[in-house]
Formats: structure tokens, C-alpha cells, sequence
């Protein structure tokens, strides 16, 4: 069983969680995701890594509550215990290039920071972008002002930091500006890393990275569902990537693909929500 | 012959008790019910023993058909599992999924008349398993351990087989498991209805109360290489039998569309994550019309499935004719009395969505004819240049499997063929590594339950004459 050792709630609809893994945490690598198990019923869920320390033999995930498995993860308290965990799954991001720019959107901020913080620690010119639907989502703020000192932007898209716009005001004019980048690596919404990777792609940045995270099952590659076309080629997220040359990913397939399950979700989270009300009740 | 008793002389074998058609279309327990103990040895006494054993030649791990159906006509099941289990570790399972009609009952004497049909083997050998899964109270012996550690990769038929005959021997054996549950194929490809989990549960734990240790959640390349099993937790071998579990697609316009599914998806949603079943999170599309593409057991599977889910309409697009068709005969037979309908000599050659959902919503088909037969020595479908389309809201792609590349891309020097396929040096599975076995679809590309089994018990054998010699 995987213990929860740490919680953190970062705002209603944001969590992380720190879990005993010891195997998993040996191995894992920035840009490579787990998938878990609430319990025997549930469904796998993937998620990227957070971040792991091979040490205490913990990894970190953190995670948005869009359905009915991630609602019943984020009533799990530190003690409990995961029915499975397994990773770390996919290829790890490779961490080339001397001037990065890491862009994250939203929950994929959570992914973005420990590439961040490796390309970081590897002693790279990192520059960071992160952006929150309001200030009160906002989460690793430090962390990211530390790995990427000087140079990180954060934005809201109500403006209520301050900073008013999405990820791609600020790269768009660090680009207009003539700032150099050997690499740019995108992680968010799917929409939102169509818009970065067209705005790359307008400033002739040699190299853009998108981390794809759509629905899958076992994640080793059986499936077939995290399918998704590269350079007009169908590839799995789940072995081939999930980091994938941005040039050439069909996002607008992808965003068609991500809604398959739209109404059994939505469906679900409320039943879910209820079950626990009426569990509450009694 | 034998001389116990008169030969049941009649032509045709037992029928075996199922579900009405009507009525099991729309559940998924299991179809056939398996027989009686009075039908078992009515069934049993049409052998006639031959001393020739034409079904024991024709059975890939040469199970002593002959004397085991022997001891059923004389009632003494449990002996007749004790035959059974010299030669195979999962009865219950064979029983259920063997192709037996081009295996042990092709030759059997009493089929070759025409208008007759062979004895009954599998659903003996079921009833068999059955019977002693059911009564055998006795306690299983743990075999006297012999200090040697053997690792295990995946598990299913041929991971289960080399497992259970190593752990018989004395060794300390592991199965690392990719995914949450034991069984591989078994469990999230074989649909409940045609092999219960609760049976491939019963395999399992029958292993580990020989002392067979499963790890599961464990994506062997990933978490742990080869090469670290056999130095950093020192097992002295090592069993591949990962499977061919990378789904093929048709490689057809609109194959990305929504309501496209591989059938290892599609079956994997629905009997690994029980996504028929009310307290399962596991989502799937209950899809009106659905077509599946090929004419394989997968195929068939995934057609009775998406008939149980509660489709209207499902058709199975196949190139080819009837004749050619690959499944098991009794799977065909079974998914016909459903009410699957058959589109034979249909070739999709492109899926079209709606524009607004991003759904599947037709199949375009050509109309296709036999030719010249073809390397596979089956005649060649040639396109007529007749199209129609058939309106769908759910295509399974059932077109088959490659071995998974994952070991092969972690380990260095396993050398594989240009399908991906492991190399192994003849009978005894092993590979281009030293003490690195493999076996079953891995080696094969995907093939059936028994030969994967087969490949597992050769390879058991192989792996203790290594050891041993090694000493």
C-alpha cells in the first residue's frame, strides 16, 4: 500500500499530495507521470510527477478535482493509503538546451516546476511563466521565483495579481524584445499550449516542447486511448511521450479527443458529491 | 479400448448447457454452463482409447487426454485432474479458451466420419477444473525450497505456467506485474462471460500457495530493468513473457475520432475496469450502433461485449469470407446466435465524424473479393471499388497486437525481428542475453492461451537445466 504522508490543500479545487513509493521515487525523472488508484472500484488516474525524493522514498503528485476519482483522492487525509500506485511512466524530458523557457498553465504549472527546477539545478538560463484564472490559484510562487530567478512572470486572467493576460502576453513580448530562446517547454490546457507553440513558431524559437496528458488507461503502451498524431503520425502519449515536438502535435484533435468522456464526468462528480452528502447526513 | 464399460457409440458429442441466447446477449456471465457430472462421463465414455493418441500429438502441451477422460468415465474426477495437472497449470482456463477444434479434437477418431463429431476434450478438461475447484479440499504442499530466485515478467498464460513449474521445483519465484491486477490477458482482454475472473483469480492464488510471489504495479524497464533483476536483486534468471499488447490501428482516415477504440481499450474498459458494472468509475461509450473490425477471438469478444453494453446494432467488418475467418469456431457460433451481424468481405476504408460532436458517426466500406491466395495461404481480398457506408457511432479496431517495446527498448543487447517480436534460440525461450528467457506473444506476436503456456512450461524447464547445471 502507498502511504499518504503529506497533504496540502493549495485552494478548493487544488491538492497535493506527498506518497510513499519508494520504487517509484528511485527512478523518477521530471516529466514522467504515475497513475494511482483510490481504491478497488476506482479508476486509474494519471498524473504527472511533482516532484520525488529518492531519499524519504516519496513522490509528489498534484491535482485538479474535475471528476468523481479525483474528488474521492482529495478526500484521502494523511495515514490513508493508496490502493495502487505505478510509475514512473513515459520518457523523461530532456533537459537540452542552455536558454529554456518553461511556460505552465494551471494545474500544469505542478508539472512545470520540477522541470524548472531541473533545468535549474542543472545550472541553466531558465526563464518561467505560470499562469492562474485568478490570484487565489496561484500556487508555487516561491518555488518557481527560486528556480528561475529574476525571470519568472505570473499572470492571472482576471488581472486580480496585478498581471492581466494569459502565458503568451508575456513570451510574445519577450520575443518581440529579441530575447533568445533555444527551447521553449509548455505544459496546460491543451489550448493554451496551441497558442505558445503558434506564438514560437511565429518568432522562429528553434525548439518547442509540449507535455501532452490526455486520457489513457494502463499507460505502458496497451491501450491505444492517449492516442494522439505527431508530424501526421498517430503516437501514445503514454510510451513515445508524453513530451512531443509542439511543431508538429494536431492540438485541435487532441482538444476533441479530451472531451470523449465529458458527460459521464460531470455526471459522476455529482453523484459522487451527493454519495458523500448523504454519507455526511447519516 | 477400454474394458470397463461399452463405448458411448453416439455420433455427436454432449451439447453443453448455456444461457439463452437472447437472454445472455444482455449479461456477462458466463455463456456456457459447463456439464453435469452424468453428462461428463456419458461424454467421456465416447473415447475410445486409442493407443495411437492422435489428440495428445495435437495438444501443445501434450496432456494425457486418453487417460484423463479414461478416469472421468469411471467417476474419479479427482484423478483425472491429477492427469490433467502433469501437463497443465491452468485446466479451468484451457478448458474455457483453447481453440480445441484444430487442436486435440481436429484428429480425434470419432470426429473423422462425416456427420460425427470428435469427443468433447475441452469441455471435459473443463469440467474437470471445475470439479476440482469446487470439492479438492485437501491442503497444497509447499514444495521444499531450493535457494534459487527466478523473476518473472508479466502475467499471464505463459508468466503463470513458468512460474507454477518452477515454483513446484523449489524455486523462489516473482512475478512482476505491470498492471493492478494479476492475470494479463486473462483478465483484461477475455471477456467474463467466456472465462470468469474468478476462475483466473483461483490460477493465481493456486500459485501463491505454492509460495509464488506477485508484485504488482510493477512496469518492469521502468521501475526495475532487466539488467538490475538479475544483478542488483540477484535473480538468476529471468522469464519475459510481457505479451503483444500494443494495439495495431487500420491506419484509415478518422481513426483519431471519438468512439474509436483498439479492442485491448475497449476490453480493457470493460473487464479489467468493470465498466459494465453500476460501482465502477471506469467510464465507456454504450454506443447504439457499433462495428468491429476483424475476424478474430478478439473480435468476437469485443462484438459480444459492446452487444452486452447494450448496442442496438453490431457488425463485424471482416475482408475476408466466412471460411477464412479466425476465430474459434464456437465464438462465431456463439456471437451469431447473439444476433452479431456479419458484414464479411467489407473493407473500411475510412471514418467519418460529425463535424459538431467530433464523433464517429458512418464507416465507408469497400466491397471486396477473394483472389489468388496470399503468402499466409489464404486467398488475397481484392477491392471491387464499391462503396457504401454503414452508420455507426462506435468502430473497435480488432486488427491485432505487436509485442510491447518497452523491455526491449531498456535492454540492452535483446535482440527482437522487424515485428518486434523477441528472438529466442528454439524450444528453450532463451534470448540473446544470458539467462534472460522469454515466451508466449512476446516471442510468437499474438497467438493463443495454450501455446503461450507451452512456450512458459519449456522455458521452466529450460531455466531449472541452466541452474542446476550451474551449481
Amino acid at each position: 500500500m502507498y502511504k499518504i504522508v503529506r497533504k496540502h490543500v493549495f485552494n478548493p479545487t487544488e491538492t497535493l499530495l506527498e506518497i510513499e513509493a519508494p520504487a517509484v521515487a528511485k527512478k523518477a525523472q521530471p516529466g514522467q507521470f504515475i497513475i494511482l488508484r483510490v481504491d478497488d472500484k476506482g479508476e486509474r488516474i494519471p498524473l504527472t510527477v511533482g516532484g520525488y525524493d529518492r531519499e524519504k522514498g516519496t513522490v509528489t503528485i498534484i491535482f485538479q478535482i474535475v471528476g468523481a476519482s479525483t474528488y474521492k483522492l482529495n478526500q484521502l487525509e494523511v495515514g490513508d493509503c493508496l490502493h495502487d500506485f505505478v510509475g514512473p511512466l513515459g520518457r523523461p524530458t530532456e533537459l537540452t538546451g542552455e536558454r529554456v523557457c518553461v511556460v505552465g498553465g494551471g494545474l500544469g504549472t505542478a508539472i512545470a516546476y520540477p522541470i524548472a527546477k531541473a533545468f535549474h539545478d542543472e545550472g541553466k538560463d531558465v526563464t518561467a511563466i505560470a499562469g492562474f484564472r485568478n490570484k487565489d490559484l496561484i500556487i508555487l510562487h516561491d518555488e518557481f521565483s527560486a528556480a528561475a530567478p529574476g525571470k519568472y512572470y505570473e499572470m492571472t486572467d482576471d488581472g486580480s495579481n496585478g498581471n492581466k493576460g494569459n502565458v503568451v502576453v508575456p513570451l510574445e513580448k519577450m520575443l518581440q524584445e529579441g530575447v533568445k530562446f533555444d527551447k521553449v517547454i509548455c505544459i496546460g490546457p491543451v489550448i493554451m499550449m496551441k497558442f505558445v507553440t503558434l506564438c514560437c513558431k511565429k518568432y522562429g524559437v528553434p525548439e518547442c516542447v509540449c507535455s501532452m496528458n490526455p486520457i489513457m488507461i494502463d499507460g505502458t503502451g496497451m491501450c491505444g486511448c492517449c492516442r494522439l498524431t505527431v508530424g501526421g503520425e498517430t503516437k501514445f502519449a503514454c510510451v513515445d511521450g508524453p513530451d512531443f515536438d509542439a511543431y508538429k502535435v494536431d492540438f485541435d484533435e487532441a482538444m476533441q479527443r479530451g472531451t470523449m468522456y465529458k458527460a459521464f464526468e460531470k455526471k459522476a462528480y455529482d453523484e459522487a458529491k451527493c454519495n458523500l452528502f448523504k454519507k455526511e447526513a447519516k | 479400448m477400454w474394458k470397463e464399460y461399452k463405448p458411448n457409440m453416439a455420433p455427436k458429442k454432449n451439447p453443453m448447457p448455456s444461457q439463452d441466447p437472447k437472454v445472455r446477449a444482455h449479461n456477462f456471465k458466463e455463456v456456457a454452463e459447463g456439464y453435469t457430472a452424468e453428462m461428463a462421463i456419458d461424454e467421456a465414455k465416447r473415447c475410445l482409447g486409442c493407443p495411437n493418441k492422435p489428440c495428445v500429438a495435437h495438444c501443445p502441451v501434450n496432456i494425457n487426454i486418453p487417460d484423463f477422460i479414461h478416469e472421468v468415465a469411471l467417476g474419479n474426477f479427482e484423478k483425472a485432474y491429477e492427469i490433467i495437472s502433469e501437463s497443465s497449470s491452468l485446466p479451468a482456463v484451457c478448458g474455457r479458451v483453447c481453440p480445441q477444434e484444430t487442436q486435440c479434437e481436429m484428429k480425434c477418431t470419432r470426429g473423422l466420419r462425416p456427420g460425427s463429431e470428435p469427443v468433447a476434450i475441452g469441455r471435459l478438461e473443463r469440467f474437470v477444473a471445475d470439479w476440482h475447484n469446487a470439492n479438492f479440499k485437501g491442503e497444497v504442499v509447499k514444495p521444499t525450497p531450493n535457494g534459487h530466485k527466478v523473476a518473472i515478467i508479466g502475467s499471464g498464460p505463459s508468466g503463470l505456467t513458468c512460474a507454477g513449474d518452477l515454483a513446484k521445483k523449489g524455486y523462489d519465484v516473482t512475478i512482476f506485474e505491470a498492471l493492478h491486477l494479476a492475470g494479463g490477458v486473462l483478465v483484461y482482454g477475455i471477456p467474463e462471460f467466456r472465462l470468469p475472473k474468478d476462475i483466473v483469480q483461483k490460477e493465481v492464488d493456486g500459485l501463491k500457495a505454492l509460495g509464488v510471489k506477485v508484485e504488482t504495479n510493477m512496469v518492469i524497464g521502468r521501475v526495475i530493468t532487466i539488467d538490475e533483476l538479475l544483478k542488483e536483486y540477484h535473480f538468476e534468471a529471468v522469464f519475459i513473457g510481457s505479451g503483444a499488447g500494443l494495439p495495431r490501428f487500420l491506419g484509415i482516415p478518422g481513426e483519431n475520432l471519438k468512439g474509436v477504440y483498439s479492442a485491448n481499450e475497449y476490453l480493457t474498459r470493460t473487464n479489467l475496469m468493470k465498466a459494465y458494472r453500476e460501482d465502477s468509475d471506469t467510464p465507456i461509450e454504450h454506443a447504439k450502433n457499433v462495428a468491429v473490425v476483424g475476424g478474430g477471438n478478439v473480435a468476437m469478444d469485443a462484438a459480444r461485449c459492446a452487444l452486452r453494453l447494450g448496442a442496438e446494432h453490431v457488425y463485424v467488418v471482416y475482408r475476408r469470407s466466412l471460411e477464412e475467418l479466425p476465430a474459434r469456431k464456437e465464438e462465431v457460433e456463439h456471437a451469431m446466435e447473439e444476433g452479431v451481424d456479419f458484414q464479411l468481405l467489407n473493407n473500411p476504408v475510412e471514418l467519418i465524424g460529425d463535424p459538431e460532436t467530433g464523433l464517429v458517426a458512418k464507416m465507408k466500406v469497400e466491397k471486396m473479393e477473394l483472389g489468388e491466395p496470399d503468402a499466409s495461404g489464404r486467398r488475397r481480398p481484392v477491392g471491387t471499388g464499391q462503396f457504401r457506408e454503414i452508420e455507426v457511432d462506435c468502430v473497435i479496431d480488432a486488427i491485432g497486437t505487436t509485442p510491447n517495446p518497452l523491455i526491449k527498448h531498456t535492454t540492452e543487447g535483446l535482440e527482437t525481428n522487424s515485428h518486434g517480436c523477441i528472438i529466442t534460440k528454439g524450444e528453450s525461450g532463451l534470448t540473446s542475453r544470458d539467462h534472460v528467457y522469454a515466451g508466449g506473444d512476446a516471442v510468437t506476436g499474438a497467438a493463443t492461451v495454450i501455446l503461450a503456456m507451452g512456450a512458459g512450461k519449456h522455458a521452466a524447464k529450460a531455466i531449472d537445466e541452466e541452474i542446476m547445471s550451474n551449481k
